[in-house]
Formats: C-alpha cells, sequence, structure tokens
C-alpha cells in the first residue's frame, strides 16, 4: 500500500480522534461510542458480505462469542480484560471458521448461506440464555474498576479513543483487500466463483480466511461493547438486533468499500438518535427510519451513500470528456 | 503434453462422452470439433478440472491430474477460457485480467503492470480502465482469453472464443491466437467456425455422440465420410460423392 492509499484514512480516524475534545456531552460521547461499535461490527461484516458477496444474517454469532468470551473469561476464571478481549477475538474467529468450514464445505450460498448463518446466531443465543456459565436469563455483570489493566476508563473519552484505534485497524485491514492479491481473489469469488477457480484460486480457502478474519473483527465490537456497558445477557449479545445493524451499516454507506460501514454506521445511528429526539413519544420509531433507509437505498442508491458521490463522480467526468 | 485415455462421464443415465481419448503435442494448436451436444464442452470441463470423470485418465507433462481441482491444475499451467463467457462484471478490464496476473505475480505492481501487458497484447488496450459489463461480445472474448493467458499457462484451453464473433472480428483475432501458440503455448480449440480451424490447427479430434470418432490434418478429417454423416446424417457421405460424380 502507498501512503496515497492510506491518506484518506488518516484524515478520517484524525478527524474522529478530535471530536472528543470539543466539549461534548456525555450523551453525545456516549452515542459515539456505540456508534464506532456497529461500525467495527459492520466494517467485520463488510469483510465477508461485501468483499466476498456472501451475506451472513448472524453476525451476531461473533459479536456475542467475542462478548461472552471476554466477560466469562474475566469473571469465571480471573483473567486480565486485555488477555480476555484478544481471546475473545480469536475465538470468534475459531467459531467462523468452524460455520465457515460447515456451510461453504456444503456449498451454501445467498439466502442459503443466509439462512444457515442467522440459525447459528439463534441456537448460540437460546444456548446462551439457558447455560450457567453464562449468567443464563439474568445475563453477567462486570465490576465497575476503572483502570487501564481492566479496561475500564472514569473518562469516556479514552474509551472512544480505544474503540477508534479497533476501527482503524478495521480500515487498514479493509484497506489491505482493495489492494492486496487476496482481496482481489476474495472480491473474483464473488463476482464469479467458478472463473475465479478456473485462474488458479482455490475458493473455500478464500472464503475460509474472509470469514475468520470477518468474525474477528466483529468479535472485537462485541468484546468492547461488554467493556463498555458492563453488562451482558442472550438477547444483547446473540441478538438479531446486531446482525442487523452489521449488515445495514455497510450497505447504506457503500457495500464492498472500505469506508461503507464508517459512513454506514454514523449515519443510521445519527438519523436514528435525531428521531428519538423528534418523535421520542413512539417507541420503535428509530427502527422504522432504518427500515425506510434500507429500502430507499436499495431502490435508489444500491451503492450505498460512498456509491451516490462516486456516481456523480463519473457522470462528471463522461460530462467533461463530451464538453473536449 | 496432454493426454486424455479413454475419458467417460455419465450424467445419470446419459452417456455425454464415452471413452474418449486425444493427445495435444507441445507446441501445437490441436482443434477439438463435432456437431452441437457431442460432448466437447463437458470433456474440456474433465480436462480443466470442473467436472470429475466417471472413468479414465489426464495426464499433463507425464502427471495424472485426473482427480485434482481447477485451481491447481491452474497452478500447473492449465488454463481455460468459458464458452458462455465469465467476465467479473463489476470490476474493470485490467482488474479481471489482473486476477489472473497475481497467480505468478503476488504483489499488485507487477500483478497489474502483468495484466496491462497481456490486455494490450490481445487487443484490449483502450478498454483496460473500462467496467468489464461494458464491453461488446467481441471485447468479451478477448477478455477470456487475456484472463486465461495472464495466469501464464503452458497449456490454453480455448472453447470456442469466435463464436458469436462477425468475420471481420474473426480475422482480427485469429492472429493472436497463432502470435500466443508462437510465444509457446500449447493451445487446445473447440471451434464451430472451420475457416479458423482451417487455418489454425495442425491436427484435430473430432467428437460425435460422445466418441472420438476421428483425427488427423484438418483437410483429411474434412474428407472423411464418418465426420461427414456425424454434422449431416447417415448416407450424407455416398449422396455427396454421388452428387458430385453426376455433376
Amino acid at each position: 500500500m502507498s501512503p496515497r492509499d492510506l491518506l484518506p484514512l488518516v484524515l478520517a480516524l484524525a478527524a474522529l480522534a478530535v471530536l472528543p475534545f470539543l466539549g461534548l456531552s456525555g450523551s453525545v460521547l456516549n452515542f459515539l461510542v456505540t456508534t464506532l461499535i456497529v461500525a467495527l461490527a459492520g466494517l467485520g461484516w463488510n469483510v465477508l458480505g461485501g468483499f466476498g458477496g456472501q451475506y451472513s444474517f448472524g453476525h451476531a454469532a461473533f459479536f456475542g462469542t467475542g462478548a461472552y468470551a471476554t466477560a466469562v473469561l474475566q469473571l469465571k476464571f480471573g483473567w486480565n480484560a486485555w488477555g480476555a478481549l484478544a481471546a475473545g477475538i480469536g475465538l470468534g474467529a475459531l467459531v467462523g471458521l468452524a460455520i465457515g468450514y460447515l456451510s461453504f464445505r456444503a456449498g451454501l450460498r445467498g439466502s442459503y448461506f443466509a439462512l444457515v448463518t442467522l440459525a447459528f446466531a439463534e441456537v448460540f443465543r437460546i444456548l446462551a440464555n439457558s447455560a450457567d456459565f453464562t449468567g443464563g436469563a439474568a445475563g453477567l455483570l462486570l465490576k465497575l474498576q476503572p483502570g487501564v489493566a481492566t479496561l475500564q476508563f472514569a473518562d469516556r473519552r479514552f474509551f472512544y479513543l480505544l474503540v477508534l484505534a479497533f476501527v482503524g485497524v478495521a480500515l487498514l485491514a479493509s484497506r489491505w483487500l482493495e489492494r492486496s492479491r487476496f482481496g482481489a481473489h476474495l472480491i473474483a469469488v464473488r463476482e464469479n466463483e467458478e472463473a475465479a477457480r478456473a485462474l488458479g484460486v482455490d475458493a473455500l480457502a478464500v472464503k475460509l480466511r474472509a470469514i475468520a478474519l470477518s468474525a474477528a473483527i466483529t468479535a472485537a465490537a462485541g468484546g468492547l461493547y461488554v467493556q463498555y456497558f458492563l453488562y451482558l445477557d442472550a438477547t444483547v449479545a446473540y441478538g438479531t438486533w446486531i446482525s442487523v445493524e452489521a449488515l445495514l451499516a455497510p450497505i447504506v454507506g457503500g457495500i464492498g468499500t472500505a469506508f461503507g460501514p464508517l459512513v454506514g454506521a454514523l449515519a443510521l445511528q445519527g438519523l436514528g438518535e435525531v428521531t428519538k429526539h423528534l418523535a421520542g413519544g413512539i417507541p420503535g420509531i428509530d427502527l422504522v427510519v432504518f427500515g425506510a433507509c434500507l429500502i430507499a437505498v436499495i431502490a435508489f442508491a444500491p451503492q450505498g451513500l460512498l456509491g451516490l458521490r462516486r456516481r456523480r463522480k463519473v457522470a462528471g467526468k463522461s460530462v467533461a470528456a463530451a464538453g473536449a | 503434453m496432454l493426454a486424455v485415455d479413454s475419458l467417460t462421464k455419465r450424467f445419470q443415465g446419459l452417456v455425454a462422452v464415452d471413452r474418449a481419448s486425444l493427445a495435444v503435442p507441445a507446441g501445437s494448436i490441436t482443434g477439438l470439433i463435432g456437431p452441437n451436444g457431442a460432448g466437447k464442452t463437458t470433456l474440456f470441463g474433465m480436462i480443466s478440472g470442473f467436472l470429475t470423470p466417471s472413468a479414465g485418465r489426464v495426464v499433463f507433462e507425464g502427471q495424472e491430474v485426473t482427480a485434482e481441482a481447477p485451481h491447481l491444475r491452474a497452478r500447473r499451467g492449465i488454463a481455460r477460457t468459458f464458452q458462455i463467457v465469465q467476465p467479473f462484471a463489476g470490476l474493470t478490464v485490467a482488474e479481471n485480467i489482473a486476477v489472473g496476473a497475481y497467480l505468478r505475480h503476488p504483489r499488485r505492481a507487477d500483478a497489474v503492470a502483468r495484466a496491462r501487458a497481456v490486455g494490450t497484447r490481445v487487443g484490449l488496450r483502450d478498454q483496460l480502465d473500462k467496467p468489464a459489463a461494458d464491453l461488446t461480445v467481441a471485447g468479451r472474448k478477448r477478455l477470456e482469453v487475456a484472463r486465461a493467458l495472464a495466469t501464464e499457462p503452458r497449456l490454453l484451453l480455448l472453447d470456442e472464443v469466435l463464436a458469436g464473433l462477425n468475420p471481420s472480428e474473426i480475422r482480427d483475432i485469429l492472429p493472436v491466437v497463432r502470435a500466443i501458440r508462437d510465444d509457446g503455448v500449447t493451445i487446445l480449440m473447440i471451434e464451430h467456425i472451420m475457416q479458423a480451424v482451417m487455418t489454425l490447427c495442425e491436427e484435430v479430434f473430432v467428437l460425435a455422440q460422445g466418441r472420438m470418432i476421428a483425427s488427423g490434418p484438418p483437410r483429411r478429417v474434412c474428407a472423411d465420410p464418418q465426420v461427414i454423416e456425424a454434422y449431416l446424417g447417415k448416407g450424407a457421405a455416398a449422396r455427396m460423392n454421388a452428387e458430385a460424380a453426376d455433376a
């Protein structure tokens, strides 16, 4: 990757990094942390769904695994929070590999793959809801102990920067996909698996690597979520809400692009907040707006918000060419 | 270079290819012809690894590859094009070709440079940065060839790259195919357009109803009564001879 490839990434991260120091209120900061966690989950989804074309409906399986591993390893095994988070990311990748191996070996694609991932997430949710070590239906509570070792910060701004660092790594990974052989192979598999195989691409291996990377990133989002909110139950960890958020952000922002999930998460979460403020009395109104947005994007901007901009640029170019 | 030994493919009850054998000498352009539905593409599928033969062997450069996956055969140096073109529609022409070039060039800069060189060579220079979906039929056929060629194969399997092209487009692409061979790539091509087979191929194999019924230099094969009957029906050769005698 050349410095030019990395410039937009550095600029975006720098802009986001100064944001919390502009004297924002606690609730705005809270909103930003949640948005970045959703963006991180979306960046994970985008690796497999956006670049690889394998649409998962069950990224909750990875989010929840990362979250539970981070919490359970601290609570029941006395692990250090950082170690627990790292293990959660690793376990998430392993769960991804297992689900990927079972479904890709069986040749599942398209809606079949989506349904299988949804089923896995639901199975995990039900198991977590009934098992003892996950706290069952009562859930798990992490003790409030602010400190670097416990990965909790009295000042929310530090946690925000930590999540932003993870987002930065995920953005870097996405940028690498746009500029590397592995990424080219993954996109080739998305576009036409047969043709890719004829060109020497091991489609199964490529998809397995993609789902492992995708799951690891989304698991990191889960681990950070539990470290921030210090509470977890099966509906939060393995619920469909996060599967939906993780795929909505990239689809609305720009599927298969490095920045799509970040842009989409900011737009959707922002819109959700605004609607909640304007129509606070109606519960679930933000979800209605989400649904409307999704329909609008699919109908009018299938390449997402970033795609709109690119389309304008291309149109501008051809107009310029016609003028010349 | 390539030896196919009594290859058979059964789809449930239907025998698509029945004990077909052929040999492709290194450095040659060898043709595979036959009426529609003869099993040519099925045979190609087995040579490139997309279909598993029911019986028989495929030997490439002295090594048996009968059960090997397509991507492993591509790494060995067998490349194929598809009769129904399969572009990566969302990518540009250069990006399409680069996927093939990445096989031997892991670094992006090398792969992209290689892809542009190969694209230029097959006559796609002005289209390199266009979306592959915008190409004409002739352009897509060239893209199929370019992508396969970018894997730097030793054996190139061309499945009807001339079908659907007009005579001037065919005239333009024939020298491209010959130049590929002159660079040391052995070619096995399925083709319906006899003019092209006659000018390009040193040897042709004729497949009809799954069986290899004739082989030899194109002129001799075209005069073979069995081949004429395979295309035109039983008794056609005799009728033609009689008509020629009357005239």
